[in-house]
């Protein structure tokens, strides 16, 4: 029998760790809430960037659309060099694919200690393969071609949609995006197994850009193709497009590899990727695609389709004209977002192009579809009068344009529906809505309700629909009540730690296993907390670079909340004001903390808010020049532009294709160029004399050379002397004078 | 509180409420799913206990529950609750006390066992999950104790006023 007293301390006690405890699980709970809360956000930034930086794409593929409607060539050169930008990419003819690229001529060194391969292609060959590429060899571009030359042969024979039966091997195992991360796709092998007679793999496409190792997975995944031709099924992504390769750098790390052949390495790649399959049924049961489909998708079509006719997706069509053989373009479908770019004069003898009202934000997607689809309406309409043609199949253009043909001698387009078919099936996405509507965030495709998956299933008989196309946390997701499997293989894809892969195992029950997996030691070892505020400091870095590249817009905005000219706003303000130029549909209120360091009772002084995020972006003296932003928020813009210029991927183009480049660019997106002081700059800038550009490092001796204009500008603008020599000060003019 | 200023402070939080409200708001007609409500309150800046967010639960959820909470009906009670400044945060020096008392012997560290105990037999329980996540950065492997006063202070985010200004 205790004693009272100790009775009672031990109750008081009791009590008292009751209360602490409810006490620190209530704090823990709100820590935990807030996480959450930031894990989201992350998430959400990095997804609008992203779907931003598509939206990008839609904007270059105005911008041709736009070149060819409004820049009349003045010159047969200038003619030209408009045609080129839309016939490069051309596929070859068999034999003259075979010569252009041709392998047999190329010698491998002696010294050469990389993986040989020979044909036909062996078990050894593959582990030699995986074992070069994990010391970070790189195989001859004798035997790249010789392997795509074969793949491209075994690609051809194969139907557009692989089936494949979990009757032959035990299982099989789909994968999805790779985007060039090589290490995931060891790893998926290491913990699965590599394909074999008992392993059969299906890849779901976009197994290139962004990541750094895109053509060693290619040399990976096309060896296991032909050396398991019945286990290893290959379908394509959206990024199996000459196009969008352009946008992402795979390109550009093929140049860097191997300058000399990657041309032709290059040329063999468009013309394999236009082969790759489109779909994989498994067990007739399970329709394995990359983006999603449509309520338009139809299988029996898409059999029967010449697969091999859609190098891009994403280009740009011609049109013969009878009468005057002048190459017409199509308007895309899918207008741009913001309305700052339309609407300029150039040529008198043209109508005036309509101009675009002001886009609503991109989250409300109904009213966006809307404005899309009035936008559309609008400039069809103004295109038809342009041209005076009258359509003899009702084509409704409610998408991007048609894909050139291949095959020079026959007609030069392809029926819409057709196009869209493949178009569906690589861009689509699951939305929780019912309907279809165009994917307008992405420039192709639709977004699908259950209902859309609901009558496909039904239509063909299937169990569930496995995709790719998106970045998921955990890998992989499930949506439509089951019926849609999104499954994601590249680990860390934002940023270290950002989410996980996966890679999904079916038998013949059909039944999904799923196997997680993150690339990155280093994720392993990192708390939740860590492991979270990583990958936000990289998406909020991310977020601050885009701000900053849209500083004078800012000022703008920022200013229509301070009639007084107090150089102050309020927060709440300063988040509507974000929000309407970057329409970036994220929770600035949510992100604020993280983007304004230091508030002065509830205002902010905007001015130096922005001042202090251009100090982040260039580690120099503060420099304000609103060319360097347009630059700087237009530079993959830029260099997808120039990279196609770049028609004979040397890396190098002439100072006539620069200038003449500048100038549509700039007449485009509404910079004040004169011809002058473009020619003042480049030439005060050193070029070899042979009057070639790399244009790498012009990019950047331009970026550079602005900045110093712009310092020296400010410091000696009211003493202009002598001693800047001629070219330099003609280059200040220029800069001045745009500068206002 | 003069009205007027009452009416432009009102305006800000509704914002604030909104855009936290719609970050979970995963099908965009909205609508959060009812489990996400506790982390939608706590990420304005409230530290309720489950107790009291099971209360405000009831004023927003709807009369046959469906699982879903309209932002219609979650605004005005979360209007109220941020005047109110209800569910006050918890001081660093409280915090430090709470653990304090836990640690009988002042010792500076609670044992794994002893906090586990605590953790999921008193107070609003946690579940094995929640015990789990919070060993995994509380927990000092060497010793197998948490180091309250270092846990506590990489733990407190500097944490700007979540109030609208």
């Amino acid at each position: 029998e205790m004693p009272s007293s100790k009775r009672h301390r031990l109750f008081w006690f009791c009590s008292l760790a009751f209360k602490a405890a409810v006490l620190i699980q209530r704090w823990y709970r709100r820590y935990v809430a807030r996480l959450e809360m930031r894990r989201r956000c992350t998430w959400t930034i990095f997804q609008s960037i992203e779907y931003a930086c598509e939206q990008d794409q839609i904007k270059l593929h105005n911008f041709f659309s736009y070149l060819m409607d409004n820049f009349t060539p003045s010159s047969s050169k200038e003619r030209d060099f408009i045609s080129r930008m839309f016939i490069s990419g051309e596929s070859f003819k068999e034999a003259e694919l075979e010569k252009y690229c041709d392998y047999e001529s190329l010698e491998v060194p002696d010294s050469y200690t990389g993986p040989r391969l020979s044909f036909p292609l062996l078990p050894d060959h593959a582990t030699a393969l995986l074992e070069a590429f994990k010391q970070k060899q790189q195989l001859h571009a004798r035997y790249v071609l010789n392997l795509l030359h074969e793949t491209r042969k075994h690609l051809k024979q194969l139907p557009n949609i692989s089936h494949v039966s979990t009757c032959y091997s035990e299982e099989v195992t789909v994968c999805g995006d790779l985007h060039g991360q090589l290490d995931d796709l060891f790893l998926i092998f290491y913990k699965n197994g590599l394909p074999s007679p008992s392993k059969s793999y299906v890849f779901n496409g976009d197994f290139v850009d962004r990541g750094k190792q895109s053509l060693e997975i290619l040399i990976i995944l096309f060896t296991f193709l032909l050396i398991y031709p019945k286990e290893v099924h290959l379908n394509r992504g959206n990024h199996e497009d000459h196009m969008v390769n352009l946008r992402y750098g795979f390109l550009v790390g093929l140049m860097t590899m191997s300058r000399l052949h990657g041309k032709k390495i290059l040329k063999m790649i468009q013309n394999v990727f236009c082969w790759l399959p489109l779909a994989t049924l498994i067990d007739q049961k399970v329709l394995v695609i990359h983006g999603g489909v449509s309520d338009t998708t139809d299988l029996d079509m898409l059999e029967k389709i010449q697969r091999n006719k859609f190098i891009s997706v994403l280009r740009g069509k011609k049109r013969k004209e009878s009468n005057r053989n002048v190459e017409i373009k199509e308007i895309n479908g899918e207008s741009q977002a913001e309305p700052d770019s339309a609407g300029n004069e150039i040529t008198s003898s043209l109508p005036s192009q309509p101009r675009p009202t002001q886009a609503p934000s991109m989250t409300n997607r109904v009213e966006f579809s809307r404005w899309v689809r009035q936008t559309v309406q609008e400039q069809i309409e103004w295109c038809r009068k342009l041209v005076d043609i009258s359509d003899s199949e009702e084509e409704e253009l409610t998408c991007s344009s048609l894909v050139s043909l291949t095959d020079l001698d026959g007609p030069c387009w392809t029926r819409q529906e057709e196009w869209k078919q493949v178009s569906d099936i690589l861009w689509s996405d699951p939305m929780p809505q019912e309907g279809c509507r165009e994917n307008t965030v992405r420039g192709g495709g639709c977004y699908f309700g259950p209902d859309v998956t609901g009558k496909i299933l039904e239509k063909y008989n299937l169990q569930f629909l496995i995709r790719s196309h998106e970045c998921k946390q955990e890998g992989y997701e499930f949506c439509h009540n089951r019926k849609v499997l999104t499954i994601f293989s590249a680990s860390n894809y934002y940023e270290i730690g950002s989410n996980r892969g996966a890679y999904v195992k079916l038998g013949p029950d059909l039944v999904p296993h799923f196997v997680q997996y993150q690339a990155n030691k280093t994720a392993h070892t990192l708390t939740m907390t860590q492991r979270i505020s990583r990958v936000e400091e990289s998406a909020f870095r991310a977020l601050r670079e885009k701000l900053f590249a849209h500083t004078s817009a800012l000022i703008s905005a920022f200013k229509l909340y301070d009639k007084d000219n107090t150089g102050k706003i309020t927060l709440s303000n300063w988040a509507t004001a974000v929000e309407s130029v970057l329409h970036l549909g994220l929770p600035w209120r949510m992100l604020r903390p993280q983007l304004v360091r230091s508030t002065a009772d509830g205002m902010l002084e905007y001015k130096s808010w922005l001042d202090d995020l251009a100090m982040e972006q260039r580690s120099q003296e503060h420099i304000q020049s609103s060319l360097l932003e347009v630059i700087y928020r237009n530079r993959s813009n830029l260099e997808t532009i120039f990279r196609i210029i770049d028609r004979d991927h040397s890396g190098l183009i002439s100072f006539e294709e620069f200038h003449q480049t500048w100038k549509l660019f700039s007449s485009h997106m509404n910079i004040e160029l004169t011809d002058d002081g473009i020619n003042d700059l480049v030439r005060s800038i050193d070029f070899n004399k042979d009057g070639n550009i790399d244009f790498n490092e012009f990019l950047e001796a331009f970026r550079h050379h602005i900045q110093c204009l712009v310092c020296k500008a400010r410091r000696t603008a009211s003493n202009l002397t002598a001693e800047h020599n001629h070219s330099s000060r003609g280059a200040m003019a220029f800069v001045i004078n745009f500068l206002g | 509180m003069p009205s007027f200023l009452q009416n432009g402070v009102v305006a800000k939080i509704e914002k604030k409420i909104t855009e936290a409200f719609k970050v979970f708001d995963h099908e965009g007609n909205e609508t959060v799913d009812v489990r996400e409500i506790g982390s939608i309150v706590r990420s304005l800046g409230c530290f309720p206990t489950e107790a009291e967010l099971h209360e405000l639960l009831a004023k927003v959820e709807e009369e046959e529950p469906t699982g879903y909470v309209h932002l219609e009906k979650f605004l005005p009670v979360m209007i109220k609750v941020l005047l109110d400044r209800s569910y006050r945060p918890i001081p660093e020096d409280v915090l430090l006390h709470a653990f304090e008392a836990l640690d009988e012997n002042k010792s500076g560290y609670i044992t794994k066992e002893d906090l586990v105990k605590h953790m999921t037999e008193e107070g609003e329980p946690f579940t094995e999950e929640e015990m789990e996540k919070m060993l995994s950065s509380a927990l000092n492997p060497e010793t197998n104790a948490v180091h309250y006063r270092d846990y506590i202070s990489m733990m407190i985010v500097d944490e700007t006023d979540d109030l609208p200004q």
